[in-house]
Formats: C-alpha cells, sequence, structure tokens
C-alpha cells in the first residue's frame, strides 16, 4: 500500500465523530465571520465590566495547562534518563504542540486586532507579564513543532534532518522545560495585578507556583486519558507498567498544590467564605473535591492505581478539577467584585467546543497516518519503512 | 509630579458641561452615556445628593501601563497616562487589570481599540488646561501642577473641617494618582473604589518578573546538571558492563 492509497482511500470514508467535528469546524468558521464584521460584542457575553470570557478562562489556561504533559514527559524521560516511557512521549508532544495551536487559534479570535499579535516581537514591555506570556507562546509552539518534526520528516524519508534534530533532544528539551516552567506559571502571575477584585479563596501571592504545580499534576492525568482514549478508538492496550508510576507522579504533583491552596486560604482568612457556603464557597468546594480530595485519595491506594477503570477516573476528575480551577479563578472569582454575572454566550461555546473537536479530529488522523504510538501508523496496514 | 486635576464633589452642580468638553475635544461620537464606555471618556454621576465625575485618575504608576504587552498605555512626565492605538493588540489586560475599571472597549466594532481619558495630553503640552477643567463654571474641576492641587485641597480641608471627609482621594490610592477628589460623603459611597493598596499593584507582578533572568540562569544550569549526571551515570554503567565482559571472557 502506498502512502497517496492510504490518504485517499481514508479521505472519502469519514466516521461519524469526523462528521461531528466538521460541523462544529465549519459553526466555528460561521463564529469568526461575524466577528470580524460584527465585533467582538455581537458574539461574545463579554463587556467592559468583563473583558476577559471562557476563550481566555477556558481555551487559553486550560490549552496551555493541559499541553504541561508534554514538558513533563519529555524532561523524565531525556533529563532524568527513565527511558522506559519513551514509548509514551510522541503522543504527548502532539498533545502540547495541539494544545498550544488550539491556544494560537482562540487568541486569533479573542484580541481586539489579531493581525497585530506580533507587536510584542518589536514593542516591548518587560513590566508586562502579557509579555511574557506572548513569548512563551511563541517560543514554546517553535519548540514543540521542532521536537514533533522528526515524526513528520521521518514518514516522509527526510532522515538526515530527523537525526539532526535527534542529536540536538537534550538542548531542546532543557529549553522546552524552561519555557513551559515560565509559562505555566506566569499564567498565575496575570492575575497577581488584581488584588483588589480576585476573590481571596483564589487570589494568592503564590498563583504562579500554584499554576506550574497543578500543571504538572493535570498534564500528567491528560497523558493518561489520550492514552485511554486511543485505547478505545484504535483498540490498543492501555501501558498500565508507565501508567500506573504516573499516576504516582500526579497524586504527589496534586498533594503539594492542595496543600499549598489550603495554605494560601488560611493566610487570606477565607475559610469562612467556604463555611458560608455561597456561589464561591461552593464552587470552590467542587473544585477542590473534584481536582484534589479525590483523585489524590484515590490514588494513593495501589490496587486502584494499578486498575485501568480507576486509574482513567482519576485522570478524569484531576483534569476536570483543572479545568474548574482555571475557570474559577478567571470567571467565578471575578464575578462579585466586577458587579456582574457572565454566562458565556452560544457562539463563544461553539468555538470552544470545535477547537477541541478539531484538536481531536488533528490528533486521530495523525495518529493513522504518522508513527505517533509505538508500531507505527494505526490502521494504516504494514508500514512501507518499518525503520522509520 | 506633572499636571493633574482637582475635582471638589462640594462644588459641583452636575451640569455636565466637563463631559460635553470631553466629548468634543476628543472628538467622541454620541451623546454623554451615564457610565463610561469607549466613547464617553468621563460622566457626572449623581451620589449621596452630591454629584461625582468619573475619569482615569492617571496613576502615579499606572497598571495598565505596566501590564500592556506593547507598551500601548504610558506614563509622561507632564501627567497624562496616554493610549497608542496604532500599538494595541487588544488584549484588554489593561481592562482587567485597572483597579479603578477606568479602560473600556469598542465591543461594537469589527476593528476595536481601548477608550479612556488621555487627561488632554496635547493640550498640557501648548500649556493649556484639560478641556474639562476649563469648561467648568464653577470650579469643582481645577488643573495645575500636582504638588499646587495637593496644597489646595490641604487649605480646603483645613479651612473647613466640618464640610469635607478628612482624605484626599488619589493622594495614598493604588501608589497615588495625579487625578484627586475631596468630598463631603465618604468615597466609597460616591462609587469610588476605597479598598486599594497603598503599593502599587505593578509592583506585585516586578517582583516575579523581575527574578525571570536568574530563574533561566538557575534553572537551565540544574536541569542539564540532571541530565548530565543520569548521562554520565548510563556512560559508566555501559563501561562497567563491557569491563565485566572482557573479565569474564579472559
Amino acid at each position: 500500500m502506498t502512502d497517496t492509497a492510504t490518504l485517499a482511500s481514508r479521505r472519502f470514508r469519514p466516521g461519524f465523530w469526523t462528521i461531528v467535528a466538521g460541523i462544529l469546524f465549519l459553526a466555528f468558521l460561521t463564529v469568526t465571520v461575524i466577528r470580524f464584521t460584527k465585533g467582538l460584542g455581537a458574539v461574545t457575553n463579554l463587556s467592559d465590566k468583563f473583558p476577559w470570557g471562557i476563550w481566555i478562562g477556558f481555551d487559553l489556561l486550560c490549552g496551555v495547562g493541559l499541553a504541561a504533559g508534554a514538558f513533563t514527559l519529555t524532561a523524565v524521560v531525556h533529563l532524568f534518563n527513565l527511558k522506559k516511557f519513551e514509548p509514551i512521549v510522541r503522543p504527548t508532544i502532539l498533545t502540547g504542540f495541539l494544545g498550544y495551536s488550539f491556544v494560537i487559534v482562540a487568541l486569533l479570535l479573542d484580541l481586539g486586532q489579531p493581525w497585530r499579535i506580533w507587536h510584542a516581537i518589536i514593542y516591548w514591555n518587560p513590566h508586562s507579564v502579557m509579555f511574557e506570556v506572548a513569548w512563551c507562546v511563541m517560543l514554546y509552539t517553535t519548540v514543540l513543532a521542532v521536537e514533533f518534526a522528526p515524526v513528520v520528516l521521518e514518514r516522509f524519508g527526510f532522515n538526515a534532518p530527523a537525526r539532526f534534530i535527534h542529536r540536538l533532544i537534550t538542548p531542546l528539551v532543557i529549553l522546552g522545560v524552561m519555557l513551559s516552567t515560565l509559562h505555566q506559571s506566569s499564567l498565575g502571575t496575570l492575575y497577581l495585578i488584581v488584588p483588589s477584585k480576585l476573590h481571596p479563596l483564589w487570589y494568592s501571592p503564590m498563583l504562579p507556583v500554584q499554576f506550574y504545580i497543578s500543571a504538572i499534576g493535570a498534564g500528567i492525568g491528560m497523558v493518561v486519558l489520550e492514552s485511554y482514549l486511543s485505547k478505545r478508538a484504535f483498540h490498543r492496550h492501555l501501558e498500565m507498567d508507565l501508567l500506573e508510576p504516573l499516576a504516582r507522579g500526579m497524586v504527589v504533583a496534586l498533594g503539594i498544590y492542595g496543600l499549598m491552596r489550603l495554605q494560601a486560604i488560611q493566610r487570606n482568612h477565607a475559610f469562612g467564605s467556604i463555611l458560608e457556603f455561597g456561589y464561591e464557597g461552593r464552587m470552590f468546594l467542587l473544585e477542590f473535591t473534584l481536582g484534589v480530595i479525590l483523585p489524590v485519595a484515590l490514588m494513593s491506594f495501589r490496587r486502584l492505581r494499578s486498575d485501568p477503570n480507576w486509574l482513567v477516573a482519576g485522570a478524569f476528575m484531576a483534569v476536570l478539577g483543572f479545568v474548574m480551577n482555571r475557570l474559577n479563578v478567571s470567571i467565578t472569582g471575578m464575578e462579585a467584585a466586577s458587579g456582574t454575572r457572565y454566562m458565556p454566550s452560544a457562539m463563544e461555546i461553539i468555538v470552544s467546543v470545535g477547537l477541541v473537536a478539531t484538536g481531536m479530529a488533528v490528533f486521530a488522523f495523525a495518529v493513522r497516518n504518522f508513527s505517533i504510538f509505538p508500531g507505527g501508523p494505526i490502521g494504516a496496514g504494514p508500514d512501507p519503512k518499518p525503520g522509520a | 509630579m506633572g499636571m493633574g486635576l482637582l475635582f471638589d464633589a462640594t462644588r459641583c452642580v452636575g451640569c455636565g458641561a466637563c463631559s460635553s468638553a470631553c466629548k468634543e475635544q476628543n472628538k467622541l461620537p454620541g451623546p454623554v452615556e451615564e457610565v463610561l464606555t469607549a466613547y464617553t471618556w468621563t460622566t457626572v454621576q449623581p451620589r449621596e445628593g452630591l454629584n461625582v465625575r468619573r475619569m482615569c485618575m492617571h496613576c502615579e504608576v499606572p497598571t495598565c501601563a505596566s501590564v500592556c504587552p506593547v507598551a500601548a498605555l504610558v506614563k509622561t512626565p507632564d501627567g497624562p497616562v496616554v493610549y497608542d492605538a496604532q500599538r494595541c493588540m487588544g488584549c484588554r489586560y489593561c481592562m482587567m487589570a485597572c483597579p479603578f475599571e477606568i479602560p473600556k472597549y469598542q465591543w461594537d466594532r469589527p476593528v476595536p481599540i481601548v477608550g479612556k481619558c488621555i487627561l488632554c495630553s496635547s493640550r498640557i503640552k501648548e500649556g493649556k488646561p484639560t478641556a474639562c477643567a476649563e469648561a467648568c463654571a464653577y470650579e469643582a474641576t481645577v488643573f495645575g501642577k500636582k504638588e499646587d492641587l495637593i496644597w489646595e485641597a490641604r487649605t480646603r480641608l483645613r479651612q473647613k473641617p466640618g464640610e469635607y471627609v478628612n482624605h484626599i482621594y488619589g493622594l495614598t490610592e493604588a501608589g497615588g494618582t495625579s487625578v484627586m477628589a475631596i468630598s463631603s460623603v465618604p468615597f466609597d459611597k460616591l462609587g469610588l473604589k476605597t479598598k486599594l493598596p497603598g503599593e502599587p499593584p505593578a509592583m506585585r507582578t516586578w517582583q516575579v518578573l523581575s527574578n525571570i533572568p536568574d530563574f533561566v540562569a538557575v534553572w537551565g544550569v540544574l536541569l542539564y546538571g540532571v541530565h548530565w549526571i543520569t548521562a554520565r551515570r548510563e556512560d559508566v554503567a555501559h563501561a562497567e558492563a563491557k569491563d565485566n565482559g572482557r573479565e569474564n571472557q579472559s
């Protein structure tokens, strides 16, 4: 079977989920057109009182955060030399790259004048956290693209450049880990500037560290989840011997993070607002139970970690709790001070869901056509170049 | 210290001449609105039997200028915090960050920019007062050097202690501002933010950002060190395995 035949035969047999992703993608394009003809007010529920919505809270904060598996696993394999995790590095890097692409597309819609996104390159303001965020997005997306490039290059037989990149892998991984550390933490630093606006359940001078450590925990959760999803989609087996020790790492990261959160709340004297059981208190309890208490408690037991169903459940709760935390920081915690309530509009949700669906479709396409998981492209028949 | 404004709520009659003059000076479309928008940079709101002006406070260390990734917002030595619409990419971090909730956005336009008072910076350069101060017939808004305005405000508070709350709003709020206000009613009842830190919020992020160069150096060396140790361990393990093999053969 030749490459072209593989691609062509697939193009005409879209599955159910491909069609769903296609419809969502079209809806996304429609919203984009309205956004750039009628303005942000016509498609979003944003206002002068509430200028950042889910495109920042979900697309940006969660898109970057859930891509954290990439730097965590490249560090584990290439810096800590735990080579046994190598088989799951490629899907993680792909997730990272897609996550960052997702963030950039969302930013192109959210920015008032996205065609000026490059202004951060020439007009510098090193006092701005957003300036740091902009540079981290640009540089780390490049690093992820280079880290993933060998997969594409090898597929089409360009082995020499692929070998060249492989030789540079150590400095590349170090650069990636440094940029990720800066970027994950800087998303927390963004909210240091609003001490009078962010609710004391979430505001803390330690926000940068909290964001960094929780991203490592949830990033590992994502690695488990995507292994599970591709297992279901492509009938692969779950690499339990690799995922079980990863879940242990997740427990440690989330445990440290949970303690930091409790300490911060105690320093803000905000435990009272949990007991009051108001809007913020309830949202906090939901987030903290789902994202910290349950995953840490359940995944502490080896018996549960080693059971695929429990493992996936634990990882799913950690990721869900993480998403809730980012939405609470960016939306729930800011609502009281803004004097208004924010609910995303249907079109805002369409963009976010459409982008997630597109990302998953691209992931599935990549898994079918490139050597993402060990054993080459899945469902593409015998690989023409087994060495690739 | 630059130029500034002093607003005296006890003198304002709420005629709105300042808002109209502002619209005209800055060529802002539409009528004067009740709240600040991208097209209404100053407005007068009735509160507690008084009238209070809402406008940009022109902070000494502006939060908006510190957070702007492309330095589109800048504090000039004259006093105004000015905005360069040609640089702005529309991230709206200034709106998020401003402790006074001043910058507003053109939500209705496909190519939007931020709108906020720029303290008539071009008029100040020409040596003229702001349009709003010039339009005020009751001297509720007066323009001048900031130190003179502080002196004037202190004089009024001292001469008529019963008629004023003993506080100059803007002297310490968010690190101090070029626009200040005095009133006979507590400022929070006028709708002004009163629970603001005396230290500019920009300091909180700068404490983190200023450490980045050190962090990059230390973290980079540490990560390479980890790699060096683990790689070396592997080399040694290989070499030992090889040596053992030779010994067994000999």
